[in-house]
């Protein structure tokens, strides 16, 4: 990079940066109408992965992008054409003190994260030097994944879960009738048309992308997270497309596909716990062990993802009971 | 300044003109179309002539084919988006068309 962080042009980049995050931000809370929200908050996590990028963390960038810009987007945006499909009326806008109460509370938390970021002692380096330390007993060469993986594997883990808790949040939203069902309404496209072409070009790409994401976390930024949502969003262009028809929800080889990464990584936090610690994996084995705990959370990421964005299940599956 | 920085500059410069001119477009033709019409023409193009501009300065045949891959794949995503686009907001026959 020619322009490090230090010199003007940096520094411009940097300010204009900030002001477009702050004005993006306002656009996304204060717009007048849901779904102009919702496409501020899309380019606000954009804008917020460029951030990182500019902070050097690769890792978070790339979360960002896939999870908080992506992700988040299309399932705001599913959330805004059902509610106009159902005929909801946007609400009235709130009152002034209501707004002056949610502003103040908005102000205060951040604030007093400002305050506590603030309140940092100078040229401490925090935790960095002591994960550089112990990178050798993770296996990985890639700092980030040796700390979601193998140093702080409980929140990992426990993240693997929440997400699998949402989606059954989500499919117990479904109606009695269409339980076991497949999910979501019916595409409509066009065979032949741009979206099914585009859904038939792209997938090639998008699934090497997907594998050497995950791959890369062993050495570089990547991994399972973040591939998962790539592979996630390459299997939901075939959807939309109609070139696939999601499972039904009660078939067997979903539900191991959803719940392989969390087993997995309990199953090997319980082995550990036999030997001594939850989660601690032999030093000689960690690198595979690793690997073997990214794949499997890759696939039911990217199980749980496109089945979050899908729905609950809607539709009567073509054979006739489940 | 070399030979190889004055044709970045040259580059990029057309390049921003291009982004600037879709974005006066996208500011102030009359309809959807039209506004379509100038953002994914002109920042595709400007796109090309960024990738161009920084192509000599990434220190290797291989990453500058990376920025090649960035530009057509995004050619390719804003090429699809915006015939999606445009078929959504055609005025709706029975039976409807593909949204």
């Amino acid at each position: 990079m020619t322009s490090g962080v230090g010199s003007v042009a940096g520094l411009a980049f940097d300010l204009a940066l900030g002001g477009l995050l702050l004005a993006t931000a306002l656009a996304a809370v204060a717009g007048r109408n849901l779904f102009g929200g919702v496409v501020a908050f899309v380019v606000y996590g954009l804008l917020a992965s460029l951030a990182w990028v500019r902070l050097g963390a690769i890792d978070v960038a790339l979360a960002e992008a896939a999870i908080g810009a992506g992700l988040t987007g299309v399932l705001l945006v599913g959330a805004v054409a059902r509610l106009a499909r159902i005929g909801a009326v946007e609400p009235a806008p709130t009152a002034p003190v209501g707004k002056a109460l949610a502003a103040l509370g908005a102000v205060g938390v951040a604030g007093a994260i400002a305050l506590a970021v603030l309140a940092l002692p100078e040229g401490r380096p925090g935790l960095g030097p002591e994960v550089a330390r112990n990178l050798e007993a993770s296996g990985v060469e890639n700092p980030v994944t040796a700390v979601l993986i193998v140093f702080r594997g409980y929140d990992t883990l426990i993240e693997s879960i929440v997400l699998l808790a949402a989606l059954v949040g989500v499919w117990a939203a479904s109606l009695e009738r269409d339980w076991g069902g497949l999910p979501g309404l019916r595409q409509h496209a066009r065979p032949g048309g741009v979206m099914a072409t585009f859904a038939r070009l792209v997938p090639s790409i998008g699934i090497v992308v997907g594998i050497y994401v995950v791959h890369a976390g062993a050495y570089a930024p990547g991994g399972a997270f973040q591939g998962g949502t790539i592979l996630a969003a390459v299997y939901l262009l075939a959807a939309m497309a109609g070139l696939v028809e999601p499972p039904a929800v009660s078939r067997l080889p979903v539900r191991l596909a959803l719940a392989l990464g969390p087993a997995v990584f309990l199953g090997l936090g319980v082995v550990g716990a036999l030997g001594g610690t939850f989660l601690a994996f032999p030093e000689a084995v960690a690198g595979t062990l690793v690997l073997v705990v990214e794949t499997a959370l890759t696939v039911s990421i990217a199980a749980t993802l496109a089945l979050l964005v899908l729905g609950p299940p809607a539709r009567p599956s073509p054979g006739g009971a489940p | 300044m070399s030979a190889l920085d004055l044709f970045s500059l040259a580059a990029l410069t057309v390049g921003a003109g291009f982004f600037v001119a879709g974005t006066v477009g996208l500011l102030r033709f009359p309809d959807l179309h039209t506004r379509l019409h100038a953002l994914t023409k002109a920042d595709n193009l400007g796109l090309g002539f960024v990738v161009l501009g920084v192509m000599p300065h990434l220190g290797g045949l291989l990453p500058a084919l990376k920025v090649v891959g960035v530009w057509v794949l995004a050619m390719l995503a804003a090429g699809t988006a915006a015939q999606l686009v445009a078929r959504a907001a055609l005025p709706r026959r029975p039976p409807p068309e593909e949204g």
